[in-house]
Formats: C-alpha cells, sequence, structure tokens
C-alpha cells in the first residue's frame, strides 16, 4: 500500500512538472501567465465583471433545469412504468449533445423570424440562462435518476412498514440519495459555465450582457489579446476545480 | 400542510429561479437605453474602432450599441432575419443583393481602405510589388507545382468575396481551385485565424490592413514568418458601408436609431475618428474617411475608384432602396 501511494504520488508530481515545463516552454503563455496574475491579483474591474455574470447566468441556468429535472429524474428512478427504459436511455444519449447545434436550433427558436422572437431571448442573459437549461437538462436527469434508483428500493417500503407517512418515507430516499444529486448539480453547473456553443450563438458575447468566460477566452483570442485569455482561462479552471473538490471533499465528510 | 422534502427542494429552486431571471428582466427594462444592434464586419471590431466609437457615441445618445462581430455575410443573413438593426460590411455584390431582396435601405458608404496581399517573408514566388492579379496567377501555377500554398477565409466574409472576385480576374474559377487541395487552403474561419494560419505554413493569404497591423503591433509579433507583399492596386480596395434594416418587413427593427448612428459615423466627428484610429498605436490610420469624398462629388483618382467599384449604377443607394431621411443623400 504504501508503496503504492508513493508511486502515485511520484506520477502526479513529475505530471505536473512535465506540463509546467511545456506550457512555460512557450513564449506567449509565459508572458500571457505573468500578465494574468497580475490582472487577476489586481483585481481588474473588467475580469470580475466578466467571472460575476457566468456564474450568474450558469448558476440560474443550473437552477431553473432543476425545476423539471428533479420530478422527471425522481420519476424514472422510482416508479416503474412501461417506456421507462426507453426515456431514460433518450437522456443518457442526449447528455453528450453538441453545444453548437443545440445552441443552433435555440438561435432560430430564439429569433425574431423564430417562433419565440417575441419574447426577446436573443443577446439577452435570460435566453442564454434558459439555452443552458435545456443543455443540462439530460446529465441532471440522468444523474438524479441513478441517485435515486441507487437507494436500496426496500427503504422506502421498510420506512413505510415503520409507520412513516409518504411524504416522511420520500424524505428517507432524498437524504440517501443527497450524494448522487449534488454530484448532478456539480456536474451540470460545471457544463453550463464551461460550454461555448450556446451561448455564443443566442449570447453573441455582448459585453457587460452576456460576455462570459467561454465567449470571451474565444473572442481574445482572434483579437490577439492573449493575456486576458490566459487570465480568464485560469479563471475558469479555477471555478470549476474548486467546485469539483469542494463537493468532493463534503462527500467523504457526509460518509 | 405538509410538503414532501421534494418538494421543499422544488420550492426553493423555483424561488431562487424567479428572483435570479426576474431582477434581470428587471435590471435590463429599467437601466437600458433603447438597444441598437448592428451587425458587423470583423475586420473594423478586431481592430477596436468599433469600442472607440460606442465609447463616443453613447456619450452623446441614448442609445445602447451592440456590436455582433461576425464578418459581411453572417452579418447579412442576421438582418434579413431582424436579428440586426443595421450593418456594417464591406462587400458589394452581396449588399446589392440584400437591398434587391427587400431587406435593407439607405446604404452610406463611411469608409475605405486596401486590401493586402501577404505572405513568407523570403517570397518564393516573387510577387513582391507586382499588380495584385499578375500576383495570384503566379501564387496559382507555382501552388499547382507544389511551390507554394494559399490560405483562404472561405467563410463568405467580405474579404472572401473580395477574394472570389480576384481569382476570377485572374482567370481562376474559385470553386474548382477549392479543390485544389495541394496548395489551396480553406480555413473557414475568421482573418485572425487565417493570418494564423497563414503564418504557421508559411503560406500566401489576402487580408484587411487593419487586422494584420493588430496581428503584428500585439505584444509579441504574432506573424513572424509574414510580410506585405503587396499593398495596393484598384483591385484591392476595400469600402465600408452601413445598410439599415429595412422597417417595412421588420417593423420591430430600431430603425431611427440606426438612422442616428449612421448620421454620426457620416459626421465630421465620427469621420474623424475613423480617420485617426489607430495613428497612435500604429503609427498610421487604418481606416480613411469617405463621406466627404461622396458628398463633395469630387472627381479625384479615389474618388473614380470608390464609385467604379461601390456604386450601383450612378448612386451608393439608388432611390428606390432609400426609406425616409432623405438629408442622408443631400
Amino acid at each position: 500500500m504504501k508503496r503504492n501511494e508513493l508511486l502515485i504520488i511520484i506520477f502526479i508530481v513529475l505530471f505536473f512538472s512535465i506540463s509546467l515545463a511545456l506550457i512555460f516552454s512557450v513564449e506567449e503563455l509565459r508572458e500571457g501567465f505573468k500578465r494574468a496574475l497580475w490582472l487577476i491579483a489586481s483585481g481588474d474591474p473588467e475580469i470580475i465583471g466578466i467571472t460575476t455574470l457566468s456564474i450568474y447566468i450558469s448558476g440560474t441556468a443550473t437552477v431553473l433545469s432543476l425545476l423539471w429535472c428533479i420530478p422527471i429524474g425522481v420519476t424514472l428512478g422510482l416508479r416503474d412504468f412501461a417506456g421507462r427504459r426507453f426515456i431514460t436511455a433518450v437522456f443518457n444519449a442526449l447528455i453528450g449533445i453538441p453545444t453548437v447545434a443545440l445552441g443552433l436550433v435555440l438561435y432560430l427558436f430564439f429569433s425574431s423570424s423564430g417562433p419565440l422572437g417575441s419574447f426577446d431571448l436573443l443577446l439577452n442573459p435570460i435566453g442564454v440562462s434558459l439555452g443552458q437549461a435545456i443543455l443540462i437538462t439530460p446529465i441532471l436527469i440522468s444523474l438524479v435518476a441513478n441517485a435515486v434508483e441507487a437507494v436500496d428500493p426496500s427503504l422506502k417500503d421498510l420506512a413505510e412498514t415503520l409507520g412513516a407517512s409518504e411524504a416522511e418515507a420520500s424524505l428517507a430516499i432524498l437524504k440517501e440519495s443527497t450524494s448522487g444529486v449534488v454530484l448532478a448539480i456539480v456536474a451540470g453547473f460545471n457544463r453550463a459555465i464551461a460550454e461555448l456553443g450556446v451561448v455564443q450563438m443566442i449570447g453573441q458575447n455582448l459585453r457587460w450582457r452576456t460576455r462570459v468566460l467561454t465567449t470571451a477566452i474565444a473572442m481574445e483570442r482572434t483579437s490577439a489579446n492573449f493575456a486576458l485569455s490566459i487570465a480568464l482561462a485560469i479563471i475558469l479552471l479555477i471555478i470549476v476545480l474548486s467546485i469539483s473538490l469542494t463537493v468532493n471533499l463534503l462527500q467523504r465528510r457526509l460518509k | 400542510m405538509n410538503l414532501s422534502s421534494w418538494g421543499k427542494v422544488l420550492l426553493l429552486a423555483a424561488v431562487l429561479s424567479i428572483t435570479s431571471i426576474g431582477s434581470t428582466h428587471l435590471y435590463l427594462t429599467m437601466t437600458s437605453r433603447p438597444k441598437l444592434v448592428v451587425a458587423t464586419t470583423t475586420s473594423l471590431f478586431d481592430t477596436g474602432l468599433l469600442d472607440e466609437v460606442e465609447i463616443q457615441f453613447e456619450a452623446k445618445h441614448n442609445i445602447d450599441i451592440c456590436f455582433l462581430s461576425v464578418g459581411s455575410g453572417i452579418a447579412i443573413a442576421r438582418a434579413q432575419r431582424g436579428d440586426a438593426d443595421m450593418i456594417l460590411v464591406h462587400s458589394p455584390s452581396t449588399e446589392l443583393e440584400f437591398l434587391e431582396g427587400g431587406y435593407g435601405v439607405n446604404r452610406k458608404i463611411i469608409a475605405y481602405n486596401f486590401f493586402e496581399i501577404i505572405g513568407p517573408a523570403s517570397d518564393p514566388v516573387e510577387i513582391s510589388g507586382l499588380p495584385p492579379i499578375e500576383a495570384l496567377k503566379k501564387i496559382a501555377s507555382a501552388g499547382r507545382n507544389s511551390q507554394a500554398e494559399w490560405v483562404s477565409r472561405g467563410d463568405n466574409s467580405g474579404t472572401h468575396s473580395k477574394e472570389k472576385t480576384l481569382w476570377a480576374a485572374a482567370g481562376l474559377n474559385w470553386t474548382q481551385i477549392r479543390d485544389e487541395t495541394n496548395w489551396f487552403i480553406e480555413t473557414g474561419s475568421g482573418m485572425g485565424n487565417t493570418l494564423n494560419t497563414a503564418n504557421q505554413l508559411e503560406a500566401y493569404t489576402l487580408t484587411d490592413k487593419g487586422t494584420f497591423l493588430a496581428y503584428t503591433n500585439a505584444i509579441s509579433d504574432l506573424l513572424p514568418n509574414l510580410a506585405e507583399l503587396i499593398i495596393q492596386g484598384p483591385q484591392l480596395l476595400n469600402v465600408y458601408t452601413t445598410i439599415s434594416t429595412n422597417p417595412s418587413p421588420h417593423p420591430q427593427a430600431n430603425f431611427e436609431g440606426a438612422t442616428t448612428f449612421t448620421e454620426y459615423l457620416l459626421s465630421e466627428e465620427g469621420q474623424q475618428l475613423i480617420g485617426e484610429f489607430g495613428k497612435d498605436k500604429y503609427g498610421q490610420n487604418l481606416f480613411n474617411p469617405a463621406a466627404n469624398i461622396i458628398r463633395t462629388g469630387e472627381d479625384t483618382f479615389i474618388a473614380q475608384m470608390i464609385k467604379g467599384y461601390a456604386f450601383f449604377g450612378d448612386s451608393e443607394c439608388p432611390p428606390q432602396y432609400r426609406f425616409g431621411h432623405p438629408e442622408l443623400y443631400d
């Protein structure tokens, strides 16, 4: 055991030092890194604005999608009915939907000439949230359904035999599946904040309105401004990694 | 009342979504000024000119400008669907189709500059200083002998349609040569990406002056392998225009806002902004103002060139494509 752990640690250290060495062998990246750290440390208002908007839009998307994902996910996980397997398979398959494809379809719906044109959702942060909520629906439903399904089916019966009401039995299941549901929420949020296709096509990268981390990274690359790009990429990585890590730690605690 | 625990989670999600969406909506409607969506060619946006223009314009007018930097082809498609209130483009042939289709009105010429043919600094095909059409012929024949490569935008942008016209003038059919993949490389993306590709491959390409300067004057020269080889010639003329979305198929378009912005770009202040832009950063201007040349009807060489290239008949916008605001054409 000890030797294995040592090997793993050596491997991780090697992996990171080699990646860092590679990254710093590229001049633009080195320069960009320096300026990026400075920009972050100095609390550049543009960077703070873009980051806040990113979290806000994707956070709204995640909360919004819970409205339909929890009922559907719990139903799929708890009840047995004809076509349940088929529906679950469809949602599983949709997890990998290309964001640009969804973005294009939504653009055509939201466009002034499209069926939802009168709601003015194009170039609107609400429209982007809605689009991302739809994007992460399959992943949330699948993970929630899995989490609920994984709870020992006899638990509900047992709870009810012991005199628990329907609601109390449901609460017991929720408690048991909490970590799975939290995982679903984190996975959904991470996918939303890291995606580019939907926000690019619906939001169009408007400054202070729909310019989020991913679109800003893409834009700064085409306008030859690497430092800001790298700074934003670092922030995006920090957000995604730290949320995943915190949740991981919390789950260990809970267990 | 005994809400199930799932119900509580759902209620919380509902409350959060409603507050979040509601406050965003409230914020947008309370603070936002009337919005003007301008779909624009990437070359005007990527150089930073439009950021400058936005700051100056919004200081004077209660209008919130939103630029969509998408390339002329897509800009026109966006306006056709009613998703943009006006366009800023540089592709006369596509602009004419747009006007003829009844989608746009009140076309105005605002600026001009020249496209450039750039390529490897060593210039293996020896095109430096040649007339552009001759140069393209040489590049094509060298390419067919695998001695040179050409990188094309291939994205239906203004620069791309210029490229197609130039190939046609050189007696080559673009749809045919794009299949000659041993020397003709299509990126299907914006000017910046295409320049990077040309730099990597040490290939020739057509670029607008502004984007090329922005790339070579960055913190470090991003295109060390490339040099300007042909920088002028009547065939390389590049004319920027504005067209407002026609309010009759698209009544929701902000037509008055579009007119205000057009008038600003044509005003002395707007024209000076365009003509001075880049002098401090690049040591030279990227765009030349064109409003006076058109207004005074002067008969200089450059005026004739612009008329020959970007006029439809004898006007920048024939009367049947005008809508209200006759003062634009006084």
